[in-house]
């Protein structure tokens, strides 16, 4: 277990040296971003110089990336264009992303496995049969729709929260956000949880239990549901890091603060740091949830072993 | 973080019926709002605070805040008056004399003196300062030195500033400029506390200045509070509390949030709400021009489009251009047509003049057709029109305007539409002179005033002459109107200037730009000044 661990964290260094290569070039193929900095007017060719060599810019590619790696290892992800450390931004940034993502999280998990049980349970009986249509609808809205409607919903129209959350961005405002972020994979979740406990439904060990006369809660939630979550689990672990990094669309929509936000203002300002700092966290992120995932089948299924 | 801990315990409850989620108690909580604030939306601002390096309007909203300087121009009427200044005076439009009032100081107690003015100025002015709008103080005598194209600075400091008294001091401009104080109104000549050079950092943290109202609390990318400064000397004292801007990234949040009451004023109506905010707002909707011409410039250092002939060309072009159809039906009268190469805001009196273009910026398609087969046709019989269109729906007008010029010319391949990605690879197209047809170019005014709207656009190697237009007689009424010390006289010859335009149209003025806003029924006396920025310290709020 111990050694299968380290080996899946020394992987992460060749991921995380190729992707901020790629993304360091992607960003850098977009073009010289000093001539946008002067809006609609002619650059100051002097101070544009300056500003170019303060950056870094005039200097060929490879060396550009040499210097933003070595400024990494000594911790520091350079700078935005406003003059703030990128490593400040990503500490006013992530924690609002992540209770965000927690609050996405905790609902799909918690409504959407229900919800899939329920349904599950009951397959062909009208329950399964409505739950069924409710989830591909959500899954065919974008969430763009899904996020101004319910906005003006609940922002406006019925006045029971405030359409947009405030820089604190607490638990509590980011209910309707959160929501809003994990509504698509709620429905995944729940159609997963279905499927997957139809067919252990069948399997032999849950005709054993039934046999045994264990009592039906035992069945479902021991047996039944705890073998059945393995598909699910998998989902969810790749899905906090696609929700971390796809929250640009929700955050925007109700003005969020996070991970999101950033990368928007460092994509339209062509400011690669940012985008590049921002990026190769999500890829870690997204690593370790994955890494998460891997263990917790351990968890939940004793025949899996890792060595 | 202490706050997200206490709330996680609230949160927790509200799990429980999360889908009733933001229903019950839950959410909310933004709305403990200050007596006497006003909220209102902001954008983050993309350099550091610096009034010599703020030329976007984001940041110019703060300066406009917290700091006065040496003129101010009226919301109204956009003429320049007095704030510190006592008076300016010259006697042959190049040596002037600055006089500052008496009893002026920062909002952190220290004095305002002719020194305050001077280093700020020489701070601007300095190469390594690296401030984006250090091209103002080109005017000023010694500029060269301290601000070389290429290589280090020779002087620190303009040799054309000098210091008479604590509150006098001396400019000595390089040409003469007669309009020249007319332009002290532009935020990059604010003057700056001691504590802007002593503890930088810790200034661009919470900028101090001289202004009605003083940062309370400064959080970057997100809110920014300010109060009225109790203390503060000038005539236009703050009207309410205090002003609380909030950054969006979603001008539509914005807008629902004023829907919802979250907030009491925005300055950007999203497009796609204009077709519902009279509906929405009535008459808390505010739609007037603002000091910003969108134009279409022709590639000039191309001989293609410059030869001899082809003005015939670029004016039939330009009465191929349908502004009046395009402004209503894409706009919603949020643009205006342009009749001339300045703005509304000028005034009459400033300048601006309605029909000065005539017949050349009127849709008259059967003449601009004869007029492009006489000048022989557009080039290799195509023309593209570039913009960027990553922000501000470029895309649709361009549409409009091609599909305006094929209709006339009764060929669907005449004109295209070249759209570019993103702003920066635009602006580095045009600034490497790439451009090979038709591209967008706006300008929005620094200072109202007809100058700031011909000379850096039109003059021969001027600043933001993208298209390279060259003119000897366009360039000499220039110098002889800068050199007029009657206002009326000089804008006559400014306006003489564009008539030269007219004749040779290198730049088809396309529509004025208004400024937008909306406000909630809380505000009353809310305006825009001729840039399009809320006149903050006069809005009441009940």
């Amino acid at each position: 277990m111990g050694r299968y661990v380290i080996r899946r964290l020394l992987q992460m260094i060749p991921v995380f040296i190729g992707s901020t290569f790629l993304i360091f070039f992607m960003v850098y193929a977009l073009g010289d971003p000093v001539a946008a900095l002067f809006g609609d007017k002619a650059p100051d060719p002097a101070v544009a110089a300056r500003i170019r060599a303060e950056l870094y810019l005039d200097q060929p590619l490879w060396k550009q990336y040499l210097h933003y790696m070595g400024q990494i290892l000594t911790g520091d992800f350079g700078t935005a264009f406003t003059g703030q450390p990128v490593l400040d931004l990503m500490a006013d940034a992530f924690p609002v992303t992540l209770r965000l993502t927690i609050v996405a999280v905790a609902f799909e998990v918690a409504v959407g496995i229900a919800l899939g049980v329920v349904s599950g349970l009951r397959r062909g009986r009208p329950a399964d049969t409505s739950v069924l249509m409710v989830t591909l609808i959500v899954v065919s809205v974008p969430t763009f729709v899904s996020g101004y409607l319910l906005q003006y919903l609940f922002g406006v129209k019925w006045a029971l929260v405030a359409p947009s959350v405030s820089p604190e961005a607490t638990f509590a405002e980011l209910l309707l956000p959160g929501a809003v972020l994990g509504l698509v994979s709620l429905a995944y979740v729940t159609r997963l949880t279905r499927t997957s406990l139809a067919e252990n439904a069948r399997a032999d060990y849950i005709r054993t239990a039934v046999a045994k006369g264990l009592p039906r809660h035992r069945i479902v939630l021991r047996h039944l549901l705890r073998n059945s979550l393995i598909p699910v689990v998998t989902f969810i672990g790749a899905d906090i890091g696609a929700l971390m990094g796809g929250a640009i669309v929700t955050e925007r929509i109700f003005n969020i603060h996070g991970v999101g936000y950033q990368l928007y203002q460092g994509i339209l300002r062509q400011n690669s740091p940012t985008v590049v700092g921002f990026v190769t966290v999500l890829v870690l992120v997204f690593l370790l949830a994955n890494l998460i995932v891997d263990l917790l089948y351990a968890v939940l299924d004793p025949r899996i072993r890792h060595v | 973080m202490r706050g997200g801990v206490r709330s996680r315990a609230g949160a927790a409850l509200c799990v429980v019926g999360l889908a009733a989620a933001a229903a019950a108690g839950c959410g909310g909580g933004v709305d403990e709002r200050a007596v006497g604030v006003v909220r209102a939306s902001w954008g983050d601002p993309q350099n550091a605070l610096e009034p010599a390096n703020t030329n976007e309007v984001q940041g110019g909203k703060v300066l406009d805040l917290i700091f006065r300087g040496l003129k101010r121009y009226d919301p109204k009427t956009g003429a320049a008056e007095d704030m510190l200044a006592e008076r300016v005076e010259s006697d042959d439009a190049q040596n002037f004399t600055v006089r500052l009032k008496d009893g002026w100081t920062f909002s952190n107690g220290e004095k305002i003196t002719a020194q305050s003015f001077v280093d700020a100025w020489n701070y601007a002015a300095l190469v390594d300062s690296r401030q984006k709008n250090a091209a103002f103080f080109s005017y000023v005598d010694g500029y060269e030195k301290v601000h070389p194209v290429k290589g280090e600075p020779t002087a620190k400091t303009l040799s054309g500033l000098v210091v008479k008294d604590p509150r006098t001091f001396t400019v000595k401009l390089r040409t003469k400029f007669s309009t020249w104080p007319d332009t002290l109104g532009y935020p990059a000549f604010a003057p700056l506390p001691r504590a802007f050079f002593e503890d930088h950092a810790g200034w661009l943290r919470k900028p101090v200045g001289n202004g009605p109202y003083a940062i309370d609390a400064y959080t970057r990318g997100s809110v920014m509070r300010l109060s009225r400064w109790d203390g503060y000397p000038g005539p236009d004292k703050a009207e309410n509390t205090g002003v609380e801007l909030r950054v969006y990234t979603d001008n539509n949040t914005a807008y629902t949030d004023l829907q919802a009451g979250n907030i009491d004023l925005v300055d950007d109506i999203p497009s796609t709400q204009l077709r519902n905010v009279r509906k929405d707002l009535g008459n808390r909707y505010i739609n007037q021009p603002a000091g910003i011409l969108q134009t279409l410039v022709f590639p000039l250092y191309d001989e293609r489009w410059s030869k001899a002939g082809m003005e015939k060309v670029r004016r039939g072009l330009s009465m191929a251009i349908d502004r009046e159809q395009i402004t209503r039906r894409i706009y919603r009268g949020t643009r205006t047509p342009a009749g001339d190469w300045t703005s509304p805001v000028l005034g009459d009196k400033g300048g601006y003049k309605s029909g000065l273009c005539g017949d050349v910026c009127t849709y008259d398609p059967g003449r601009a057709k004869e007029l492009i087969q006489e000048g022989g046709g557009l080039p290799g019989g195509r023309v593209t029109l570039s913009s960027n269109v990553d922000t501000g729906s470029h895309r649709v007008w361009m549409d409009a305007v091609c599909n305006s010029v094929n209709n006339a010319l009764g060929d669907d391949r005449a004109c295209t539409v070249n759209p570019i990605g993103t702003f920066a690879d635009y602006r580095n197209k045009i600034t490497q002179q790439r451009m090979t047809g038709l591209f967008r170019s706006g300008w929005q005014m620094d200072y109202p005033l007809i100058q700031n709207f011909l000379q850096p656009t039109y003059y021969t190697d001027a600043s933001s002459n993208y298209g390279k237009f060259a003119d000897a007689r366009f360039d000499r009424l220039v110098d002889e109107a800068n050199a007029e010390s009657d206002t009326g006289k000089a804008v006559a010859k400014f306006q003489d200037a564009e008539r030269v335009l007219a004749e040779l149209m290198p730049v088809i003025p396309l529509w004025y730009q208004n400024g937008n806003a909306g406000y909630t029924a809380g505000l009353s006396d809310v305006t825009l000044n001729q840039f399009s920025v809320p006149v903050y310290e006069r809005i009441k709020v009940k």
